[in-house]
């Protein structure tokens, strides 16, 4: 059996800042196995820009943002494997992949860390009434067509959902000298970001109908229009709002979902409100050594984001190899380990099921329209300095603030004009301020009205 | 006198700013530059925003160009810098013609002068010969 | 078209009319088939429940309930024969009320007599236990063991290509127009031509009693009944094992749940009566009904994982019976009309005895070199590790997964287009090997499959279709 220490399952933005990190950290011996004829993922496909601003401090598109990350990885001597789709992972993560080059292989790996990113919500899973006919896409497929394929999906088009592929993919189909009628969301905020609002859809004069959503789908052979209704707050729509557009294609920008088809198989514990796997600070799963970063783990809203998220699986990952697992708390074999599902002890909002294996580990809670947390839980004595919980809200909010709690003691509170899903928050958690709560079970985020 | 309605971009916050530009108010703007008056913004960056989105609103345009004998179909391009807004379709009428055979680099030029603007139409992904 | 003087000619690539035609291919006569749209599995038999009942719900000494309990016997050893998949699940119809005990005793009765093997009534309680997430509600079932699932796509194909090989003729895009009787039989007139025949087989499914009423002054009336459907997640699969029925209703069974043959969950159908013989679009009540009566018989239906919805039409005669055979003023065409449930069921049964029927009629001898097996298209995904190992090593296309959701390789989809009556279209390719049919519902494998598609046919890009003519996937 081929063996490897730590093998990465997915080739874009994630998987590449992960390898880098582990290489950086001292892992030598690291593969990278990507399901497309290329490096780079999704980004080779979002030729937009507004990439990187974080980490490069310079907008770049996506295939340049991929590009730097690509070099990087080629400069360290990455081995990665193209055209290679993982199709199971075990429990004594043994990874099973077929390839054209290299037929069915079974890995072997010490360690693992899962960057396999996203799918989009399909019309199937939004339950939209109608005909079936060509000219239905999502956003993403589109956005592939279009910009490496070359080939235009249609003319007239209506958009549902606002997200930002969806908002990008209005401005594209325009440029492209596509007609893009309405964009519909179903929702009363656009889940995407205000500029891409501004550029995508004013710049163009290309109305954002909020609270709307698509009833019904005409066309028996290609889409020949489609009612847009408005919805009331229970999101249902409502009667005598129906509007008619006649339009040859439908694309759906309705959000991502987590692809954990393999990691749900291996048995790892899920949160089942990101749809990712439960980690702990380590971005370490409740399988030992088996790691998780970018959109696999949750939807993002930047990439930059992903990239620092993986840099730190990837650094984990390093660690546990050159280290073992014992020995990354840096406290000697009989620490106790932070199982990722630990912070699923307390259930509640943050999604948890059963479990009950604490240990020294603290628990960190989503409250009082915090959505979830990622990681769910921290390891007081092994974590880093400081380290960093990501998270999104419920609905948009203004004036709260994000308060944390150790152990329903306020310890922090930032005040916030303004919160929205589509935005990423997080906020970040120093080693020192745990030291004077030696006993501490749970730290809770939340917002908080202002009074 | 104009009154224009702009939102904000600068934060997810969107502040919904009103840009009052006034050409002949005693002696001031007369020779064509506006009095800029920006109400509605909640930080200085509104403002900015504004000032700029009223006198001289650029966007940088992105889209791709047809590669002959390369591994994909299309290679994505850029403006090398951001171009006056009311040129994007004519700098894409512009990229639309432009056909390239492979292999391209992240950084070459396509074409020199976008639409008049003096701005360059680069590559922005490799495309290697297939 | 030249030469298109046929022996039979049968209108409808259907499962009907590929039954027939994989039956009419044993003798020795020229079958041709018209199918309207580019493929075979195009209309009624492309979206239904999938089930193949066990045969007692059909009144006692029917033809219906004689062909389904033949037809249901015949499904597992054909299913060997052309390689399709079949799978006996059992079925259950449950019984909510103790008033209607009488009513589930009468079924059981009937298919008692009807010859329904192993039928049992078992309390609520039994039912519960084979089948834990059944409503509490449920007092009473009748347990079918004989019950299964097939897959609709898988058999129509099969028998398809199985008669193509055995020289059938098959042409697609063909749209009947006219049929004028003459000295020898039949002139069909099509959007491609005319053709000569002499015996005329029609199953047009819902467009049946069309082609019927141009040669027969006894007209019949066929109504599309649409019957919408909410597949479910993979990961649903095991909600239920056995097919769940209610108690029949005026309308039909009422709302089934069932697992798939493919071990997706199936939800449906509701039952509307509309004048639009191609009206397939669902409606949000329709698809709301079904999710709601679904919860009546198995509680906990995670309507979540809903990937697709869709509707299908049954070609429903006002009579309620099949319309078989010839009618007395048109001597020489032979109907299979007001084929609705268990018209999959029957699909095999009915194949022979119209074949029997019209060969008969045109005194047909049998042929020595009949070919009565046929190799489906491999899955890749199914076999050991080292079987399919040594798949990729002997051919690499197999080593390239295009569909991830249904694990589909580019090995498979080339099969798919490259066999006998292979597929052009999107749905065609997904019909035959499932790409696109998991939960991402194609999203990621749509532009590889279009190229390979546009590759393999030389049909250019802008003209691949998702389906017939007039759907294509790309504008530009």
């Amino acid at each position: 059996m081929i063996q490897h220490d730590i093998v990465i399952i997915g080739g874009g933005p994630a998987g590449l800042a992960a390898a880098a990190a582990a290489k950086k950290g001292g892992a030598d011996d690291i593969l990278i196995l990507e399901r497309d004829g290329v490096l780079g993922g999704i980004l080779n496909q979002c030729i937009h820009n507004g990439f990187g601003l974080h980490t490069f401090k310079e907008e770049l598109t996506g295939p340049e943002y991929a590009s730097r990350f690509i070099k990087i990885v080629k400069e360290l001597g990455i081995p990665y494997q193209l055209n290679s789709m993982v199709i199971d992972i075990n429990k004594e993560k043994e990874i099973t992949v077929v390839s054209r080059e290299n037929g069915l292989q079974v890995i072997k790996a010490k360690s693992i860390i899962l960057a396999m990113g996203c799918r989009e919500r399909p019309r199937g899973a939004l339950n939209i009434p109608g005909y079936r006919p060509a000219g239905i896409y999502t956003a993403g497929t589109a956005q592939r067509l279009v910009n490496i394929e070359g080939h235009m999906v249609g003319k007239e088009v209506v958009i549902l959902g606002s997200g930002d592929i969806g908002l990008i993919m209005a401005r594209r189909m325009t440029l492209e000298g596509a007609k893009v009628k309405v964009v519909a969301e179903l929702m009363p905020y656009s889940g995407g970001l205000k500029r891409n609002i501004v550029q995508c859809l004013d710049d163009f004069g290309i109305p954002l109908k909020l609270s709307h959503t698509v009833v019904n789908i005409e066309g028996k052979g290609r889409v020949t229009g489609i009612t847009l209704a408005e919805v009331g707050p229970d999101r249902k729509p409502i009667p005598g709002t129906e509007e008619h557009y006649s339009c040859d294609t439908l694309l759906l920008s309705c959000g991502l979902i987590p692809e954990n088809e393999l990691t749900r198989n291996m048995g790892v514990s899920m949160n089942p409100v990101t749809s990712g796997p439960m980690v702990n600070d380590r971005l370490e799963t409740d399988t030992e050594g088996v790691f998780a970063c970018g959109n696999v783990l949750h939807v993002h809203d930047l990439v930059d984001y992903v990239s620092e998220e993986a840099a730190l699986a990837g650094q984990n990952a390093a660690k546990y190899i050159l280290y073992g697992a014992s020995k990354t708390s840096g406290n000697g074999a009989d620490a106790p380990r932070c199982s990722a599902d630990a912070g699923i002890c307390t259930g509640g909002s943050n999604g948890g099921t059963e479990s009950s294996s604490a240990g020294a580990c603290v628990a960190i809670r989503a409250e009082n329209g915090v959505r979830y947390t990622v990681p769910q839980s921290l390891d007081p004595a092994a974590m880093a300095e400081k380290i960093t919980v990501r998270f999104r809200v419920a609905d948009v909010y203004k004036d709260r603030s994000i308060c944390v709690y150790y152990d329903g003691k306020l310890i922090s509170k930032k005040k916030k004009r303004v919160l929205a899903p589509g935005e990423m928050e997080q906020v970040v958690i120093l080693k020192s301020s745990l030291a004077e709560y030696p006993d501490l079970k749970e730290i809770t985020i939340r917002t908080e009205e202002e009074s | 006198m104009e009154v224009r309605e702009l939102t904000c971009i600068g934060c997810p916050l969107g502040c919904s700013l009103t840009v009052t530009m006034e050409w002949d108010k005693t002696g001031e703007g007369t020779d064509g530059v506006p009095v800029i008056t920006v109400t509605g913004n909640t930080c200085p960056r509104g403002e900015a925003y504004a000032r700029k989105e009223v006198t001289d609103p650029t966007r940088i345009v992105t889209s791709s160009v047809t590669v002959t004998g390369g591994t994909i179909a299309k290679a994505s391009v850029k403006t090398a810098s951001d171009i006056p807004k009311g040129k994007i379709f004519a700098c894409m009428e512009e990229i639309r013609n432009v056909s390239v055979a492979a292999p391209v680099h992240i950084g070459d030029v396509v074409i020199e002068n976008c639409a008049g603007t003096g701005v360059a139409v680069v590559v922005t992904k490799d495309v290697e010969l297939a | 078209m030249e030469n298109a003087k046929s022996d039979v000619l049968i209108i409808g690539g259907g499962v009907i009319g590929c039954s027939i035609a994989r039956e009419l291919s044993k003798y020795q006569c020229r079958t041709i088939l018209l199918e309207k749209d580019e493929d075979v599995c195009s209309g009624t038999s492309k979206a239904n429940s999938a089930i193949v009942h066990a045969g007692y719900d059909a009144k006692t000494g029917s033809l219906k309930a004689k062909l389904n309990v033949q037809g249901n016997l015949m499904m597992e050893p054909l299913a060997k024969e052309l390689d399709f998949d079949f799978k006996r699940n059992a079925s259950m119809v449950l019984c909510f009320d103790k008033e209607d005990m009488p009513a589930l005793q009468a079924l059981y009765e009937r298919g008692v007599a009807n010859g329904v093997p192993g039928l049992k009534i078992i309390s609520g309680e039994e039912a519960r236990q084979m089948e834990p997430n059944l409503s509490d509600e449920v007092v009473s079932a009748l347990y079918a063991p004989t019950g299964g699932i097939v897959c609709p796509f898988g058999l129509t194909i099969a028998l398809a290509e199985n008669a193509f090989e055995n020289g059938v003729e098959f042409f697609f895009n063909t749209k009947v127009l006219e049929i004028v009787k003459n000295e020898n039989g039949y002139l069909v007139k099509t959007n491609r031509g005319d053709f000569e025949t002499t015996y005329i087989v029609n199953a047009a499914g819902v467009y049946a009693d069309e082609f019927h009423n141009m040669v027969s002054e006894k007209k019949i009336h066929i109504t599309p009944r649409r019957g919408d459907y909410c597949l479910l997640d993979k990961e649903a699969g095991n909600h239920v094992s056995a097919t769940i029925f209610q108690l029949p209703g005026k309308y039909g069974k009422g709302i089934l749940v069932t697992p798939t043959v493919h071990g997706n969950l199936l939800v449906g159908p509701t039952a509307i009566d509309q004048e639009d013989k191609d009206g397939t679009a669902t409606t949000a009540e329709g698809l709301a009904e079904a999710c709601e009566k679904a919860t009546k018989s198995v509680k906990n239906v995670p309507f979540r994982q809903v990937i697709t919805s869709f509707a299908g039409l049954r070609a429903h005669e006002d009579n309620n019976e099949f319309v078989l055979g010839e009618p007395e003023d048109a001597e020489g065409f032979f109907d299979a009309a007001g084929i609705e449930s268990p018209g999959l069921s029957c699909a095999p049964a009915m194949g022979l005895y119209l074949a029997e029927m019209v060969a008969e009629k045109g005194k047909f001898e049998k042929k020595a070199d009949f070919k009565a097996t046929r190799k489906g298209i491999v899955k890749a995904a199914e076999l050991s590790r080292e079987e399919r190992a040594a798949l990729i090593k002997e051919k690499p296309e197999y080593g390239t997964i295009i569909c991830r959701c249904e694990n589909i390789s580019e090995g498979e989809i080339v099969d798919a287009i490259t066999r006998p009556l292979g597929a052009r279209s999107l749905d065609g390719i997904k019909r035959r090997v499932r790409q696109g049919m998991g939960r991402c519902q194609a999203g990621f494998c749509t532009p590889r499959t279009m190229e390979i598609l546009s590759r393999e046919t030389g049909i250019p890009m802008e003209q691949i279709c998702k389906n017939s003519n007039g759907s294509e996937m790309i504008r530009g």
